[in-house]
């Protein structure tokens, strides 16, 4: 009890410290002077209740935790249907998915669209990050470096040379790599925290380039003006930039409509986000997916089974970042402005999140992740200021309701019948 | 068919292999025994190439093997069963096995699978269970299967007998020879002396890297100075 005791009070201590410094004192300008100022007397009593709440908990953190295990957990496994059942169910739940999401813009508003194009893209950059941390077993955390390649990439060839969206998907896919291939280099014979340090800098290094490199890439003004994609060659726009462009709605001889390129978007997506699904899935079936697997498990095993590690987490980490690449040239076309600020930090840690959330290595739970944190910042709008607070409350409730992630990892196996 | 010539082995500035030369012969246990840090682990690490032998040459086959890096040592028909089991504890044991015949055809594995499930019906049993599951022996009789899946012409094992139950030692051991008879060479790394010399057909025992004794293993068996240093007086 008393050690507990010590623990509240040393607890309750930082708390203290650290809400006085940062709530309690405030900097105000009086003029052309910098002031101290004291917070109000309101405040002060909610400092206080906060630090009181801290020292409580921590004293009775027995007690709390022993209710917490009380609460009772839903067990997903119990909600789905038998597993043969699930096996004869699962092509026709797939195509229904499948037709479903292509059906479903035509009915619902401009803005959900949107945002369904956007968690489409997480989905995209969360099943990329899925082979290097989630398989591999490589902390990324500059992951947004190779989606920041692949969006300049299509933005500068299309600014520059006039190149259409769907000739720049694979360069951008494919320069991507190639940045994921060079960084693999140094990376190889790092582990755990110095390799998310390296990954962290090379994620900081790409956007600061970005940045300062104003002759090129504009530097911190971005580049707009980025064109949108077309349906062999048809564009979506209200009038032509030049004569000879044929437009989509005088093609089809219908009237004009902004939803149109929308949905043409999404649908776009939807197409990448299938392919990008389907390809992660056939590799972590092939032998090279358990191979990430295996390395991710045991190092030495591997090495003493013949396999070559350069080579395994080279290919995870070009494969995530080919992923990457895909997702940013179709972000750089559906936004039509990129600029560096799109590729900062938090965005690496909101797509590991969204791997960590979903289950490392699940693929299903990755999906799911994305969804959920894309949508329900959209939902939480009107706590706009409490955004960040409301999602690292939920990574708390996640982490100790569900550790192992939304959807965990299941092997594929088959049963023998004997 | 394996042939060490005078191999010096440095960490940093520290030699941990003076000078070893030993043979193994086709169709043989030779087996190496030694205390605590006398470079039993150095010396199979070094064959398979981490870390390369300062001077000094390894063949294989009469084949030069020294200077290879690891992957392609572990390539050339030479299996390695590494000290500590080290099963993919997240991986069923079918999984296992197939990551040891990963750069052969599914067809070959295919065949080998059924082999080594018929030396280790315990694997059956077990087939779809995750390795971390199984105990110490099970794990052992995994990681040697799984050596044996790329079907290999001679296979390393580094203290099989590790942390297990005189009763799963011994099941281990006769494995061992029913692999010596169906014709795979066998270089046995032992801190368990008695046992591995009765089965040897020839031994050598290392202390502080260098190789000071040789002979066959019931000549070691008897031999006063193996006996006070290893088996207890």
């Amino acid at each position: 009890m008393t050690n507990k005791f010590y623990n509240a009070l040393f607890a309750s201590g930082i708390a203290f410290i650290l809400t006085c410094l940062m709530v309690g004192i405030k900097l105000d300008t009086e003029g052309t002077q910098l002031a101290i100022k004291g917070a109000s007397a309101e405040q002060w009593t909610w400092i206080g209740l906060g630090i009181a709440l801290v020292f409580l908990s921590q004293l009775f953190s027995d007690k709390i935790d022993a209710i917490f295990s009380k609460v009772p957990k839903p067990k997903l496994s119990n909600m789905l249907p038998k597993e043969q059942k699930m096996a004869t169910l699962k092509p026709w739940l797939l195509a229904l998915l499948i037709v479903g999401m292509l059906v479903w813009p035509f009915m619902v508003s401009r803005g959900s669209v949107d945002l369904a194009t956007l968690a489409l893209i997480y989905i995209m950059l969360g099943l990329g990050l899925n082979i290097v941390v989630g398989l591999a077993g490589l902390l990324d955390l500059g992951f947004v470096a190779f989606y920041a390649v692949g969006a300049y990439t299509y933005a500068l060839l299309s600014q520059y040379f006039g190149m259409s969206f769907w000739a720049c998907l694979p360069i951008s896919a494919g320069l991507a790599a190639l940045f994921g291939f060079i960084l693999g280099f140094p990376v190889l014979r790092l582990r755990g925290d110095y390799l998310a340090i390296v990954t962290l800098g090379f994620g900081e290094i790409i956007r600061i380039l970005l940045n300062n490199w104003t002759a090129v890439t504009g530097g911190p003004n971005g580049i707009s003006g980025i064109d949108k994609p077309t349906l062999f060659g048809l564009e979506f726009s209200r009038r032509a930039k030049e004569e000879d462009t044929v437009l989509f709605h005088e093609f089809f001889g219908i009237d004009y409509s902004s939803s149109y390129k929308v949905i043409f978007l999404y649908l776009i997506a939807v197409i990448l986000t299938i392919f990008v699904v389907y390809v992660i899935n056939r590799l972590m079936r092939m032998p090279v997916g358990r191979a990430w697997e295996a390395l991710r498990e045991d190092e030495i095993a591997c090495r003493s089974l013949g396999l070559n590690r350069t080579v395994i987490k080279l290919s995870a980490f070009t494969l995530g970042a080919t992923t990457a690449g895909f997702a940013g040239a179709f972000f750089a076309a559906r936004q039509g402005f990129i600029s560096p600020e799109s590729f900062i930090f938090i965005e690496s840690a909101i797509i590991l999140a969204i791997v960590v959330l979903g289950g490392m290595g699940s693929q299903v739970g990755v999906i799911l992740a994305a969804i959920i944190m894309t949508i329900l910042p959209e939902l939480a709008r009107e706590f706009s200021e409490y955004r960040m607070l409301l999602f690292g409350f939920l990574m708390v409730i996640m982490m100790r309701w569900r550790p192992q992630g939304l959807v965990p990892m299941k092997r594929p196996h088959l049963e023998l019948n004997r | 068919m394996l042939r060490i010539e005078n191999v010096n082995t440095h960490y940093g500035q520290i030699q941990a292999l003076h000078d070893i030369s030993l043979e193994v012969k086709q169709g043989e246990i030779v087996t190496l025994i030694g205390a605590n840090g006398a470079g039993k682990t150095t010396l199979m690490m070094t064959i398979c190439g981490d870390p390369q032998a300062t001077s000094g040459t390894i063949e294989f086959d009469g084949e030069v093997i020294s200077g290879l890096d690891t992957p392609s040592v572990m390539r050339k028909g030479l299996a390695i069963v590494p000290e500590g089991r080290r099963v993919f504890s997240g991986m069923t044991v079918e999984e296992n096995l197939f990551m040891g015949s990963y750069f052969r055809s599914k067809a070959e594995a295919q065949e080998t699978v059924k082999h080594v499930l018929e030396l280790f019906p315990r694997l059956e049993e077990r087939f779809d269970q995750r390795a971390g599951t199984m105990s110490g022996g099970e794990q052992q009789m995994l990681a040697i299967g799984r050596a044996m899946m790329s079907k290999p012409r001679m296979i390393l094992l580094d203290e099989p007998s590790l942390g297990l139950a005189p009763i799963i030692i011994q099941q281990i051991f006769d494995i061992i020879e029913k692999l010596r008879d169906e014709g795979v060479t066998i270089f046995l790394v032992e801190q368990n002396a008695n046992q591995a010399l009765r089965i040897a057909d020839r031994g050598y025992v290392l202390e502080n890297g260098r190789v000071v004794l040789e002979d066959t293993g019931d000549a070691l068996l008897v031999n006063d100075d193996v006996r006070k240093a290893y088996l207890g007086g």
